[in-house]
């Protein structure tokens, strides 16, 4: 089947999409934008953390078909052309990457929750990304990013 | 050097940009995925691939007889097949391959092979197959080593003794960027492997030896690594990506899935061990007696090398003189196990500490006490009877630890949600205790018992656009770990040139070694530092002909040469014009030695690295939850090279630890795993991460470059015990197994 989707900004248009695959999927192998990841494909990880219509879903529990005239828009639309976004920043920053596996979805919920919440709890911080795994950090580094990217959002 | 310059690939991490292997593509790629076996043990009567071959859009399916070298593999020994041809000795061992336009044509076509099995007994009891009469997984029997170690008086008594039985479950390395590869066959016959991995060098020997090529024709090239944990040590996509491309001439990506990933690489071995310290009534340690078996699974793996950590740094860093080890390493239908992060030494740890606990209550010692009047200094000899020559300062880790401010106590103003399960509202708090433990290590850092540890380093320096710029090329991975910034600061401390460029890792220069044990930023660094010094020599030397002055009188300083009183006598571009200085380095650290197969005494390892951690947590007794609440460590680390990586790696070593005291393992029944996903593979959310406070010694090591310890495994040796003991704490329980479920602490 064909699907058209708008994803950070941009409209794709992508033919012969078999209706098992998943947004993530499609995004990366048939879009050509691999930076959402795809630790564990059955939405347990958050990894693949896109947003959808604003939302943020699991994007490899949407199936393509799902994502049809809708507007997605992942990591790589994050940043404003070369300018990283603060939480982008933050995360490089304060050492909160290691392997790097679990950022994009990472920064997507970061990205959500400073969206709705510009001055969380660390408690709040926690429960916002409990659906987000990350193996490398023990997360005291990502926290510390998420204060940051809070802080630098309200001063600017 | 001691700062924290950012990485590198932070920016392409935080994009989106950076390629890690399940990323990458090609044009005209297909697809690869591997049938596995459903069966523990079983024989192999047929293969029929026909039905498979006839799905549109397959390209190729491949069994044993496709394999054109040895269809044999393994890190210490070949015994695992490429492609199992008689017999499948454990659930999920590879059968049968499928290339594909569409991964989920391959993964249907894949289930169109016919494969008759007859189903054999499984040997999934580690315990019985140590017996005579068990029946063998390999010929000619299921021992893969047997390590003894027997020091001092072997009839020594003592007024106090304790012992104990301790179990240890099955912990999954768990990183998150699936096993991928992508193979590119290439003109010369050859095939060019892009693949996540811990040690290209010994991918490309396995791989030349299945392929029966030569290492020229077959050429790794590191990916973006997802983490590792040695995970990544033996092969997983290699050798079948390798040859799905080599036969269909196309592009092949293999890229296994959650559930695949949990078959597709080894474990951390399950442990059965059996303690006993006997002691002066002032609580010294007179003697320590232990058995270990660890479960090796179906094949070697780095079973044998496991097996050393666990027998001969088994006891922890204390003062034991009088000393009977047996440690085991057995075959069995389960999962193969090999190397995960603390190698043998995290299984022991919750034993040695668990024990201690308990010497410390017999003789009425608090527990910080009793491991600091037992542990180790520098000078004193370990079990094998190695001196230990740098700082060993476990009784200054225990005490700063047990110094640093303890959480706030829960009061009735306490949010709610902190309590254990009470994110799910279970609770206001009616069963909920609090405990605290204390846990200390050390581990080998490097590789041991005589292996030849080296690490290869080329480095260029020359000049482009009027600014100097170094070129590093080594082939050790970076996983994650933050080794490429290391390389880049040592090579700007050693040339003083601000540009330095990291060559992509590959096999065009020699090996670097494992980024295990701990060893990268020691060897490889030290590989660095060699290879920059021997650069810095020829570039003098061309500057001692311009200037006619001897090169001993002259120095590099920044881009400049000066003299014996700093004044500056040339530019660095003068001296190298258009003529780049390259040289390459193989460079190894001090020898280890083989034990005595009969007393387990010898100099097995170069250096030791020495964590302590303190754990707090509340449990509620009712339902068996725990939440951990503090986990506070301190860590020796010789030389802190980037101080910000080096509590990185503590934060998430500590996790991990904590993750198997907890809730990390694969349940393995009868052979059958029976949670391979992230469902039901439980490891720890940043809900389940307590805050943690960290204290970095730095007692340079003076055999080591820049003084530097190993970093990375320590912090989850030391964690899980220290959370096991909060939980004995709290409950009174004795919890002799980990993880520590809600049974367990609800149970009688
Ligand atoms: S990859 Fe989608 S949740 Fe894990
Ligand atoms: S940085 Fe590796 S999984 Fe988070």
């Amino acid at each position: 089947m064909r699907i058209t989707t708008t994803v950070n900004g941009t409209e794709h248009e992508v033919d012969d999409v078999w209706p098992g695959e998943s947004l993530l999927y499609v995004l990366r192998e048939r879009m050509g934008l691999p930076g959402s990841k795809n630790a564990c494909e059955q939405g347990e990880c958050g990894s693949c953390t896109v947003y959808l219509d604003g939302e943020p879903v699991c994007a490899c529990l949407v199936a393509a078909g799902q994502a049809q005239g809708r507007e997605v828009r992942t990591v790589e639309g994050l940043a404003d052309g070369d300018r990283l976004h603060p939480v982008q920043e933050a995360f490089v920053e304060c050492g909160a990457v290691q392997c790097g596996f679990c950022t994009p979805g990472l920064l997507i919920a970061a990205h959500d929750l400073l969206a709705r919440v510009p001055h969380p709890s660390d408690l709040e911080i926690r429960e916002a990304l409990a659906g987000n795994l990350c193996r490398c950090t023990g997360y005291e580094k990502i926290l510390d990013a998420v204060r940051l990217a809070a802080d630098r959002q309200a001063r600017s | 050097m001691g700062d924290s310059p950012l990485r590198p690939d932070g920016t392409l991490k935080v994009t989106g940009e950076f390629a890690y292997a399940s990323d990458l593509w090609h044009d005209d790629m297909v697809w690869g995925v591997t049938l596995r076996s459903p069966h523990p043990h079983a024989r192999i009567r047929r293969i029929d691939v026909s039905d498979a071959l006839t799905v549109p859009g397959v390209t190729t399916v491949l069994t044993a007889d496709d394999v054109p070298g040895d269809n044999a593999f393994g890190l210490e020994h070949a015994d695992q097949p490429v492609l199992a041809s008689e017999f499948v000795r454990y659930e999920g061992e590879p059968v049968a391959l499928v290339a594909a336009d569409h991964p989920e044509t391959a993964r249907r076509a894949a289930a169109r092979i016919r494969v008759d099995y007859e189903v054999l007994p499984a040997v999934t009891d580690p315990l019985r197959a140590m017996d005579p009469d068990a029946p063998p997984v390999h010929r000619p029997g299921n021992l893969v080593r047997h390590l003894k170690l027997r020091r001092g008086d072997q009839t020594a008594t003592a007024p106090v003794v304790v012992s104990l039985d301790f179990e240890v479950g099955m912990q999954d390395q768990a990183f998150l960027g699936p096993e991928s590869g992508l193979a590119v066959p290439a003109e010369d016959g050859g095939v060019d492997l892009y693949v996540a991995t811990q040690w290209l060098h010994v991918d490309q020997r396995q791989i030349c030896l299945a392929l029966g090529m030569e290492p020229e024709r077959v050429r790794l090239h590191l990916s973006g690594v997802g983490g590792a944990f040695g995970g990544r040590e033996d092969l997983s996509v290699h050798v079948h990506a390798c040859l799905l491309a080599l036969r269909t001439n196309r592009p092949v990506k293999m890229s296994y899935n959650r559930e695949e990933s949990f078959f597709g690489h080894v474990h951390r071995h399950p442990a059965s061990m059996t303690y006993e310290f006997g002691a002066e009534r002032d609580g010294t340690l007179v003697y320590a007696r232990a058995r270990t078996v660890l479960d090796g699974g179906a094949y070697a793996s780095s079973t044998a090398a496991v097996v050393g950590n666990a027998g001969t740094l088994g006891l922890g860093p204390y003062r034991i003189p009088n000393v009977s080890v047996d440690a085991y390493g057995v075959f069995t239908n389960n999962p193969p196990c090999g190397a995960m992060r603390g190698f043998g030494c995290v299984q022991a740890a919750f034993a040695h500490e668990a024990l201690m606990d308990e010497l410390a209550d017999a003789v009425g010692l608090d527990r910080v006490a009793i491991r600091q009047r037992n542990g180790m200094q520098e000078g004193d000899r370990n079990i094998t009877g190695q001196v230990i020559d740098s700082a060993a300062p476990v009784a200054e880790l225990l005490q700063i630890v047990a110094d640093l401010p303890m959480p706030p106590e829960r009061s009735a103003e306490s949010d709610l949600r902190s309590l254990p399960g009470a994110v799910g509202n279970t609770t206001h708090g009616e069963g909920v205790v609090r405990g605290v433990g204390y846990a200390v290590t050390y581990k080998n850092i490097g590789f041991s018992e005589g292996f030849d540890d080296y690490s290869t380093a080329r480095v260029r320096l020359e000049m482009t656009g009027g600014e100097a710029v170094a070129t590093v090329h080594t082939a050790a991975a970076e996983v994650g770990q933050g080794l490429i910034t290391v390389e880049q600061q040592i090579c700007r401390t050693e040339l003083g040139v601000e540009r330095v460029v990291v060559h992509p890792k590959n096999t065009a220069v020699g090996s670097g070694g494992s980024t295990s044990a701990s060893r990268q930023t020691y060897v490889t660094g030290g590989a660095v530092k060699a290879a920059c010094e021997a650069v810095r020599a020829v570039v003098l030397e061309r500057a001692a002909g311009l200037l006619g002055r001897p090169a001993g009188d002259l120095r590099l300083d920044g881009e400049k040469i000066v003299g014996l009183s700093g004044e500056v006598l040339t530019g660095l571009g003068e001296v190298l014009g258009d003529d780049a200085v390259e040289e390459t380095v193989e460079w190894r650290h001090r020898p280890t030695h083989a034990i005595d197969p009969e007393t387990g005494q010898g100099d097995a390892h170069v250096q030791f690295a020495f964590s302590a951690h303190r754990a707090v947590v509340d449990v509620d007794v009712e339902l068996g939850l725990v939440k951990v609440i503090a986990l506070d460590t301190a860590q020796d680390v010789g030389k802190a090279i980037n101080p910000d990586a080096v509590v990185g790696q503590i934060h998430g070593g500590s996790a991990q630890g904590m993750g198997l005291a907890l809730m990390e393992e694969i349940v393995v029944t009868d052979g059958h795993v029976r949670n391979p996903s992230f469902t039901d593979y439980l490891i720890p959310t940043i809900l389940d991460m307590p805050p943690m406070q960290v204290k970095v010694l730095e007692y340079g090591d003076p055999h080591a470059p820049y003084g530097v310890r190993g970093v990375g495994e320590p912090p989850t040796i030391s964690s899980g015990p220290a959370v096991a003991a909060a939980i004995r704490a709290a409950t009174g329980k004795p919890l002799r197994r980990v993880p520590i479920r809600p049974e367990h602490i609800t149970g009688t």
